[in-house]
């Protein structure tokens, strides 16, 4: 079974996802902030990152980062979900790896869709 | 020494200065500066330091003391006063093309042929005794240094004066008169006057130093010596010669530096730049104090070694002589020399220049059988006239050497050519300043003074030379009482010099004035008097304001210049000047202006008389009258004022778009800090929205959820959407703070009774996050202005802040109100964990926390802080953070009691 990490500090959010990746089949992990994100990839590999940004410890852009970085990591899809809608940030968030920048509110079917296509 | 050594030694000196005068001229035709003007300036005003100065003061200190300092102290006074005068002067003399003082007057006073001559003739009869004395100077000095007489100045004469005449007419002439423009500047000439300046203060420093400290042990021991041996004239003023006279000495060189016609030439006529002035007004002052420094020591040396066996006045050169110093001698004799010929160039040249332009040319042109035919004889003519003059006037000296000095006392010939041109100040300072003044007071004037002048001063040496019955002296002309040329009116009391100069000063000013007050000016007169007391009103007016209504053929203008300048000159200088003024130049007619610049032209070159008469003859001249005048002078002036105004104008425009360009900054600063608070606002909205979204489609699309999850979701739904209308409502208010649309609603409120109404609107929350809040009342009741609604607002911010930032156990709140003398306290403290100090002032900013991640995410909409400090500034309070011990903050809202 395929592994999503969800990391955002935003409880109905982190919700929802949590609800959406599981009824999908896949075995979920929740993270509140960086900190408890990076641990998480660090322990069990995600196959799948949903990453939000803007974070009180650690920002989305540094763990992907990250994540790209390391050899054993780095075919992690990171898929960032963002209130940042500037061509900027989202240029950013692409340059550092991310396979996709998809800006809040999303709608959940087209999130499960790109997810889904991701996830063969 | 040697006669023909020294006779040689002089021509090469006088060749030195031909060779300076030439270098110079061909380096200015080739467009290089040299030297620096100023000092150039400077030192050539020096010339008024002649020879009789260089040997004369000496004799003059031995008789009288220091009295001879007076005739520097004038000229050092004056140049303090120098500056305005001169400036005017300067300005006039170079817009108007005046060459001369003769020039001058006669300009002012309407372009008149006769104040010309009148002057002209004063000037050649007060001068030509002065030049006369520097010949002699030359003449006596070369002689006793060739060791073929003792005096200086005193009984023979001889021919070497005629030698020395034809020789600096020579040098004159080639450089005085090389170009037909006489209003031209001579720079060549006037760099090898500031040489001679220079030369002749070397030297005599040179024999002044020998005399103090080779022949005496310094300046002390001079002084002692001359004290010792009982010379008391050398320390006081007061020895009979004249108790006033020295008054008149000062008041007399004060004005013979600007009207001795050699001063009038280096000060106005030579000055290439008005910035010149001030660099003389202090280095000719001291130029005149280096040159007296050793004027006493020298007659007192002379006195106590030579005594009696020389005359005083030869003491400078006697003394190297007599011990015996050759070389010494001869620089002494050569700074004599320059002191001389300096003197007699440069008044030459200025008198050659009235004669020719007063005098002869007038002469010329009004005769009906002068025929304008053609440049090379015009030109010819003109010069002819000059150098005529040149040779005339120095005959004339040689003449007046001969017949008469040698019988008149020579000391005071300086002076008293000195006192006759002053009786051109009244009419030249007066015509500078008033319009009263009219032709006819001015010749009044110069007449009235110059006779009286005369009658006091030559009279009396003529009777003196023994060519006039003194009966004259003892009973008055007609044996008239009161007409006593040394008692005029009766008046005993004064010194020669002192009573010459009041009563011919004062008459020439009475009459000068009375007969203006009387006599109407002509039109022509009442022009150029407005020109000369307004000059600098007329600067850059093209061509003056046109005082006639002129009419003229074009080629006749031409004809006419071309006389005078040669046709190539002409055409150049007249379309030059059409095309800077953009005055049409190919039509028939002459346009006025053209005229009005050809005149111009004309009288640098005849003066301005001969000038006017030459440009009328050709023009057909409507006169208009005055107030027709006056009126195209106004409009002239007015056309300055508006261009005045343009400017201004354009610098106002130019501010006002530096304004607008700021503004424009300031607006695109504002455009990006709304940019990003709009960005910042929807990305806020975007996390409600993106919960309600989620969550509502998991709803929709998951109709099996069980009821208590479907339950929890709703919840979510419910409070991110109330999270998502406060934040709105927020927004709201804020801008409406900030755009200032909302009014203050004051009224009297209770501030006790508000804060507990407020505590007990938020009680329900405190209690279930078991929070305690302690209120602590102010002791009396406190009714303050305010608007009730939005200080709540401003409470029940700060206390919901607090109780988000309380530990989850143990919670603490306190409220404390305090009245200050002027202002109302409310603190609002909690126990949390406080704010650090690097963003106590940041948090007040709108989505600070938003922005700075490092801090907990924020639970409220992050405007809530920027919305008290907004409100509370509106009432004209404060309200800032502090930290609390243990732990906690304090945050702190003041309201100000009026």
């Amino acid at each position: 079974m395929k592994k999503i990490l969800v990391v955002d500090d935003d409880p109905y959010i982190l919700m929802s996802l949590e609800f959406l990746m599981k009824k999908n089949g896949y075995q979920v992990m929740i993270a509140r902030n960086g900190t408890e994100a990076l641990e998480a990839i660090n322990t069990v590999k995600p196959n799948l990152i949903l990453l939000d940004i803007m974070m009180p410890d650690v920002d989305g852009y540094s763990i992907c980062k990250h994540v790209k970085s390391k050899k054993d990591l780095k075919d992690i899809h990171v898929v960032f979900l963002s209130a940042k809608t500037k061509e900027t940030d989202v240029q950013k968030g692409l340059d550092l790896g991310a396979s996709m920048y998809i800006t809040k509110p999303f709608s959940t079917r087209d999130l499960m869709k790109k997810v889904n296509e991701l996830m063969q | 020494m040697n006669k023909l050594f020294i006779a040689g030694c002089s021509i090469l000196y006088l060749l030195l200065l031909f060779v300076i005068a030439y270098w110079v001229e061909q380096r200015r035709k080739k467009g290089m500066n040299i030297l620096d003007k100023s000092w150039i300036y400077a030192l050539s005003l020096a010339v008024y330091c002649t020879g009789w100065t260089y040997y004369g003061s000496v004799g003059r200190a031995v008789t009288n003391g220091p009295e001879f300092l007076s005739i520097y102290l004038g000229p050092s006074i004056m140049c303090a006063l120098f500056i305005p005068l001169l400036r005017k002067l300067l300005r006039i003399c170079k817009t108007q093309r005046i060459s001369s003082i003769a020039d001058l007057i006669s300009t002012r006073y309407g372009k008149n042929y006769t104040l010309g001559i009148i002057v002209t003739l004063c000037c050649v009869i007060g001068i030509i005794p002065y030049i006369a004395l520097q010949l002699k100077a030359i003449s006596s000095s070369f002689q006793l240094i060739s060791n073929t007489r003792q005096n200086i100045g005193a009984d023979s004469w001889n021919d070497n004066t005629y030698l020395i005449a034809g020789i600096l007419s020579i040098f004159i002439i080639i450089f005085g008169t090389r170009s037909v423009d006489a209003s031209e500047r001579h720079e060549g000439l006037v760099a090898a006057i500031a040489f001679e300046s220079l030369v002749k203060l070397i030297a005599f420093i040179a024999v002044g130093i020998f005399v103090t400290y080779f022949l005496f042990d310094g300046f002390s021991s001079v002084f002692t010596s001359a004290h010792t041996a009982g010379f008391k004239e050398f320390f006081t003023l007061n020895n009979g010669f004249g108790n006033n006279d020295w008054l008149a000495m000062i008041l007399v060189s004060m004005l013979s530096i600007i009207f001795l016609p050699r001063q009038f030439q280096v000060s106005v006529v030579e000055n290439t730049n008005e910035r010149n002035i001030y660099k003389a007004i202090w280095l000719f002052p001291l130029y005149l104090f280096l040159i007296n420094l050793f004027v006493l020591p020298i007659a007192m040396g002379g006195k106590l070694l030579l005594g009696n066996t020389v005359s005083a006045d030869t003491y400078v050169l006697s003394l190297p002589l007599h011990f015996n110093k050759p070389a010494l001698s001869l620089l002494v004799y050569i700074g004599g020399l320059s002191a001389a010929s300096g003197m007699i160039i440069v008044e030459t040249i200025a008198l050659s220049t009235m004669m020719s332009n007063h005098l002869v040319l007038p002469l010329i042109f009004s005769s009906k059988k002068m025929e304008l035919n053609g440049e090379k004889n015009t030109v010819r003519n003109i010069k002819f006239s000059r150098r005529a003059s040149i040779i005339v006037i120095l005959l004339l000296a040689c003449i007046y050497d001969k017949w008469i000095a040698s019988s008149t006392s020579l000391v005071s010939i300086g002076l008293v050519s000195m006192a006759a041109v002053a009786q051109f100040a009244p009419a030249t300072i007066g015509g500078l300043y008033s319009k009263i003044l009219t032709r006819k007071g001015a010749i009044a004037g110069i007449i009235t003074g110059f006779s009286i002048w005369f009658y006091t001063i030559i009279i009396p040496s003529f009777v003196n030379a023994g060519f006039i019955d003194s009966s004259i002296m003892s009973d008055g002309l007609f044996g008239i009482d009161w007409m006593k040329p040394q008692a005029l009116f009766g008046l005993t009391s004064m010194g020669l010099l002192a009573h010459s100069f009041f009563w011919s000063i004062l008459l020439n000013i009475g009459t000068l004035i009375a007969v203006s007050l009387v006599s109407q000016p002509s039109r022509q007169e009442e022009y150029q008097a407005e020109l000369f007391v307004n000059i600098y009103k007329y600067q850059g007016i093209t061509g003056g304001p046109g005082m006639w209504k002129t009419s003229a053929n074009i080629s006749d203008v031409n004809a006419l210049l071309a006389n005078f300048i040669g046709a190539a000159r002409a055409e150049k200088l007249l379309s030059s000047y059409a095309q800077r003024h953009k005055i049409p130049f190919n039509q028939k007619e002459a346009d006025p202006r053209i005229i009005d610049f050809s005149e111009k032209i004309l009288t640098g070159v005849i003066g301005s008389a001969s000038a006017r008469f030459l440009v009328s003859s050709i023009a057909k001249e409507e006169e208009i009258s005055i107030d027709k005048v006056l009126s195209i002078v106004r409009e002239s002036q007015q056309v300055l004022e508006l261009n005045k105004e343009l400017k201004k104008n354009s610098l106002e425009l130019s501010k006002a778009k530096e304004q607008l360009t700021e503004v424009n900054e300031q607006l695109m600063k504002m455009d990006v800090l709304k940019d990003e608070f709009l960005y910042t606002v929807t990305h806020e909205l975007r996390t409600p929205l993106t919960s309600i979204r989620a969550l509502s489609e998991i709803l929709f699309d998951n109709p099996e959820m069980d009821e208590e999850q479907r339950q929890h979701y709703l919840e979510g739904i419910v409070k991110e959407i109330e999270r998502l209308s406060h934040l709105i409502t927020q927004v709201l208010n804020l801008e409406r703070y900030e755009s200032g649309r909302q009014k203050l609603n004051q009224s009297a409120v209770d501030i006790s009774y508000l804060i507990n109404g407020v505590i007990e609107s938020i009680n329900p929350l405190l209690k279930e996050k078991e929070i305690h809040l302690e209120f602590t009342q102010p002791s009396s009741m406190i009714l303050l202005q305010c608007d009730k609604d939005m200080i709540r607002q401003v409470l029940y911010n700060l206390v919901s802040n607090a109780i988000k930032f309380v530990p989850d156990a143990g919670g603490e709140i306190k409220i404390v109100c305090r009245a200050e003398p002027d202002e109302l306290q409310i603190w609002v403290m909690d126990n949390g964990k406080g704010i650090p100090e690097e963003v106590r002032e940041l948090i007040f900013d709108k989505f600070f926390q938003a922005k700075n991640q490092t801090i907990q995410k924020p639970i409220g909409s992050g405007l809530g802080l920027a919305i008290c400090k907004r409100i509370v500034e509106m009432h004209g309070g404060r309200i800032y953070v502090e930290p609390i011990s243990p732990q906690g903050a304090k945050f702190v809202f003041t309201l100000p009691i009026s």
